[in-house]
């Protein structure tokens, strides 16, 4: 009979792993032993056949997953992504057509989208100059003559409705590591702007002067900068208190202190290149534009790599929320968005919200955003109020995440690496779920932002995902 | 020798960067140490201590660069390695965690904040408890497992797993073990010493282990093993005879002690086997099975636990064989004589009437001891606990006739912490069986050490004193026996358990078998006639 274990645990120290009445644990830590609080919930939110599944998936030696996974998250952590320059949609987004609107989170119809949604689909015809006013857009939206494609499907991300039409000018991204590239409209600002679900006038007229005006500008500028190595300046903006989803100061900063000189050499009056300067300026989510297709670019090479775990997209379209899984191809796993938890802007109350919406959940597929929560004390006040709270949101992230980033560090947790690749088994394991930090749109069309807070995801994507994951792997 | 190391787009804080340079520059066989961001300023700068520019100008602001004067090459190329892990300091899992306890999401990540974790203990609902015991064996963990409803088949794997790996699944419904001195979830500040104890049951090894303690020896481990261990065939005693190994081999332990309810008579020979072969004398306590057996050599079979921790103690101070412990303990072990001169000074206290004994315990084995012993002789004691079906009462919320409760038992905690806990349920027994005229003699334990009420004496002294006035009210007088199962070192202090127990008129006897045998004479002094007519 093998003792030797029993007489190791007789001699050496003892050191306590705590699960369930704290008091034990309390007891023995009072009387000096080394010993670990796990805060357990029932793994699958006790559902037996999600357990199940979670089980013969850990069981299963039909494929290494956590090698898998190492792969995955390598090729995260390997990205490069750099802007390279500003296009036209039609001209640079794969698959793009003039009957196509891109639209944040997994496929939705018209009869499914929610206001939001809607309205910016209906400005979005206004802005292509396929229908008149907002009733005929309305109509031609419901007619089927318009086709609803996810921007994920393009290589491509949109805060909030996330619409993106041919005309629209968008950032291009590329990952130096790989090749791939990633597209995203440049940040219109807040109030009454589309990606809110507004198309009066006054925000075609801001769509149009962004197109006709801001694009050359930056793309002339960025031009005569070269390319813009985004990972840098990711791991700069978490070090000066930016999350990169929802506190994008520090990276607005940055951007215009880069592009700012050679903006000034371009040959365009001087109003212009003040009022494309002045526009970054007075927005500061400019950079989550940025923030986002960096993290689509960087994710996107993860995808399908057999037996991977690793989430690869999480998103929302108003109406469900939906993630995708690298070894599951490109089934989307969706359940109802969620209302958000935060703070509302004077005049607004959780009765104006709308659910859950927009692609800049990318940022936490990536390990940012509410997964570096921590490196933002500035934005807690969304998250519960002290800095201790935005610690613990990104300490909690390590529980489901795959591994560490080596770029993006958070100075109060001793300049360790970000929560990264999030692993749906851990998810469903320790039901912990992904913190999103995100804003919140009003759900009438129009009004725009109202808010901003934290967000969970409905935890049966992650359900279904595994039980799709065992079928496929065991 | 001059070295450039260029590490690409790695952008790192200037801070770090400082801090990377001043340690390379205390570095033996650095004469000059550079680690910084390939600025155009830096790049001067590097230039100017004579580092080659042509290997500087394909550098890029982005990009580190650790450049080296080093006094030959293995010092630059550690100097390098020296850099790289200033800068890409160790990840520290513990960073940012609250002072205190620390707590984590997962068994996993408690792991990694702690990998040299060697127990886990585990006091999950009964229905998850299995897999988390499973995961923790299967990370090479030992377990304590606490949960109680655990499928026997479940107790069954678990076990196999545990022995496969020579690693201890204490439980499951395991309440109490020592290990190395410390007490885990119900447990007293035992002494350590020479005797190793397995036990099956929580308050039987509280009991045991506290006595050796006041009998003057002390306790190497002491290892529950859950009640099933011995008593079900498919567990075989697993966790029972693992322990028994690991003790045959182990320094420490000199003295072993086997705690149950009689084994089934195959494990129960492969127990003996395991204790007759240890090469150490050993005591066996096969609750309800007394004085059935014969010792053998150096394995004592004892009839109580106060014998049972009596035996281990002689072995301990020396006794060669059982015959040579049993002379050593001859002059501790119970006088008769006394405790029925004693009885009979407490029955004529009684009024005519007062004939039954109330024994409302909170500890399952010390309940199961006083049945054991009451029953015995008198042959009409009833208890929820009682094997004989005949003798368990309809409603055990009542009182009829000599009873022997067991307030710990699932019909009295079913939503309801355990009443070593909270000693609400017994308070009330108290002042109910108070005020039944036919009370002789109430008959309590008391538990202390981790895990146990702050003050288990001060919770009932209230109910004691209202029932002792009920009692004198009617003319009577009503006996309350008790006894302390704790030790000086526990926190509740056995002496400031004992004395305020004493100060309202309690016996406290030093066991929970002579607090057993005082009540049974009590009531065979009643039976006998002793009560006076007032």
């Amino acid at each position: 009979m093998n003792f030797e274990p029993v007489s190791k645990l007789f001699l050496g120290n003892l050191s306590v792993v705590n699960l369930g009445l704290e008091s034990f644990a309390r007891n023995l830590s009072g009387a000096g032993l080394p010993v670990v609080q796990v805060d357990w919930k029932p793994p699958a939110g006790g559902d037996s056949k999600v357990l199940a599944a979670l089980d013969a998936i850990a069981l299963s030696s039909k494929v290494d997953i956590d090698k898998a996974n190492d792969a995955a998250v390598s090729r995260v952590l390997a990205a490069k992504p750099t802007v390279v320059g500003i296009g036209l949609a039609r001209d640079v987004v794969p698959g793009m057509r003039k009957n196509l609107i891109l639209h944040a989170g997994p496929p939705v119809t018209w009869q499914m989208m929610c206001g939001p949604m809607r309205g910016a689909v209906m400005g979005g015809l206004l802005y292509e100059g396929l229908a008149k006013d907002a009733g005929e857009a309305a109509r031609l939206a419901a007619s089927g003559e318009i086709d609803f494609e996810p921007c994920h499907h393009h290589a491509s991300v949109g805060p909030m409705a996330g619409v993106i039409t041919s005309g629209m000018p968008v950032w291009i991204l590329e990952n130096k590591a790989f090749g791939n590239r990633a597209f995203c409209t440049l940040n219109e600002g807040l109030g009454k702007v589309l990606r809110y679900g507004a198309y009066s006038e006054e925000v075609l007229v801001r769509l149009r002067w962004m197109r006709d005006e801001l694009a050359p500008v930056l793309a002339g500028a960025l031009g005569l900068h070269g390319p813009m190595d985004m990972k840098t300046i990711i791991a700069q903006i978490l070090q000066m208190g930016d999350d990169g989803h929802n506190r994008n100061r520090a990276g607005t900063s940055i951007i215009i202190r880069e592009l700012a000189p050679y903006i000034v050499l371009l040959d365009e009056p001087r109003e212009r290149l003040s009022k494309a300067l002045a526009f970054m300026n007075a927005n500061d989510h400019f950079f989550l534009n940025l923030s986002m297709p960096s993290a689509k670019c960087s994710l996107d090479p993860a995808m399908g790599i057999e037996g991977s775990s690793m989430i690869v997209t999480m998103a929302r379209n108003g109406t469900e929320f939906g993630i995708r899984v690298s070894g599951l191809g490109e089934r989307w796993f969706t359940g109802p968005a969620g209302m958000v938890e935060g703070l509302y802007l004077p005049g607004f109350s959780a009765a104006d919200a709308a659910r859950d919406i927009g692609d800049s959940v990318i940022t936490e597929t990536a390990g940012i955003g509410g997964f570096a929560m921590a490196a933002a004390p500035a934005i807690v006040k969304f998250v519960g109020g002290s800095p201790q709270d935005s610690l613990d949101i990104t300490r909690r992230m390590y529980e489901i995440c795959i591994t560490e980033n080596d770029a993006y560090q958070i100075p109060a947790l001793n300049f360790r690496g970000t929560p990264t690749g999030i692993d749906v088994r851990k998810v469903v394991e320790t039901g912990i779920l992904p913190a999103i930090n995100t804003g919140i749109a009003h759900k009438e069309p129009g009004i725009g932002m109202v808010g901003a807070g934290l967000v969970k995801p409905p935890e049966n994507v992650f359900f279904d995902a595994i039980v799709a994951f065992a079928q496929r792997y065991v | 020798m001059k070295k450039i190391t260029v590490r690409k787009d790695s952008y790192y804080d200037s801070v770090f960067l400082m801090l990377a340079t001043h340690e390379l520059k205390k570095t033996k066989g650095i004469r000059e140490a550079v680690v910084a961001m390939a600025t155009p300023m830096n790049l001067d700068l590097l230039v100017g201590l004579g580092f080659a520019e042509a290997q500087l100008s394909l550098a890029r602001p982005n990009d580190l660069l650790i450049a080296l004067d080093a006094e030959t090459g293995e010092a630059a190329d550690q100097a390098v390695s020296a850099a790289l892990a200033i800068i890409n300091r160790k990840k520290d899992p513990a960073a940012g965690v609250a002072a205190g306890l620390a707590h984590t999401g997962s068994f996993a990540s408690a792991l990694k904040v702690l990998p040299e974790a060697n127990l886990a203990l585990i006091s999950l609902p009964g229905l998850h408890a299995p897999r988390a015991a499973r995961k923790a064996l299967e990370r090479g963990l030992h377990v304590m497992l606490f949960s109680d409803n655990v499928p026997l088949d479940d107790e069954i794997n678990l076990k196999r797993l545990a022995v496969s790996k020579g690693l201890l699944l204490m439980g499951p419904d395991c309440g109490t073990a020592i290990i190395n001195g410390n007490p885990i979830c119900f447990a007293n500040v035992v002494r350590r010493g020479p005797v190793g104890i397995v036990a099956a049951s929580g308050t039987g090894l509280q009991e045991v282990s506290c006595l050796i303690d006041r009998f003057g020896s002390g306790v190497s481990q002491a290892i529950g093993t859950g009640s099933r261990d011995l008593k079900d065939a498919r567990v075989a005693g697993m966790t029972t005879l693992l322990a028994l190994e690991a003790f045959k081999h182990d320094q420490g332990t000199k003295v072993l002690v086997v705690v149950s309810k009689p084994p089934v008579p195959e494990i129960a020979a492969q127990v003996i086997a395991a204790l007759k072969t240890a090469g150490k004398p050993a005591v066996a306590f096969f609750l309800g099975l007394a004085c059935e057996r014969q010792d053998d050599g150096n394995l004592a079979f004892a009839s109580s636990l106060e014998e049972t921790a009596l035996l281990a103690c002689a072995f301990a101070s020396g006794a060669r064989d059982a015959s040579a412990a049993r002379v050593r303990i001859a002059d501790r072990v119970v006088d008769m004589t006394a405790i029925r001169t004693r009885a009979l000074q407490e029955a004529k206290l009684l009024l005519p009437g007062q004939k039954y004994v109330r024994g409302l315990y909170t500890g399952g084995t010390l309940c199961d001891e006083a049945l054991f012993i009451l029953h015995g002789t008198l042959g009409d004691v009833q208890s929820n606990i009682h094997v004989d079906p005949a003798f368990v009462p309809i409603d055990p919320r009542v009182s009829e006739g000599n009873v022997v409760s067991d307030l710990g038992d699932d019909y009295f905690t079913i939503g309801k912490p355990h009443p070593m806990i909270d000693p609400g349920v017994r308070i009330d027994r108290i002042l109910k069986d108070g005020q039944d005229k036919e009370t002789a003699v109430i008959l309590l334990d008391l538990v202390l050490g981790y895990g146990s009420h702050p003050d288990p004496a001060g919770a009932c002294l209230e109910a004691i004193g209202q029932a002792k006035a009920a009692a004198k009210k009617r003319g009577g007088h009503l006996i309350v026996v008790a006894s302390v199962t704790g030790t000086p070192a526990d926190p509740q202090g056995l002496s400031a358990q004992a004395s305020r127990l004493e100060g309202a008129g309690v016996i406290v006897m030093p066991s929970n078998y002579r607090a057993a045998l005082l009540a049974l004479e009590i009531i065979r002094a009643v039976r006998a006639g002793a009560t006076v007519k007032k």
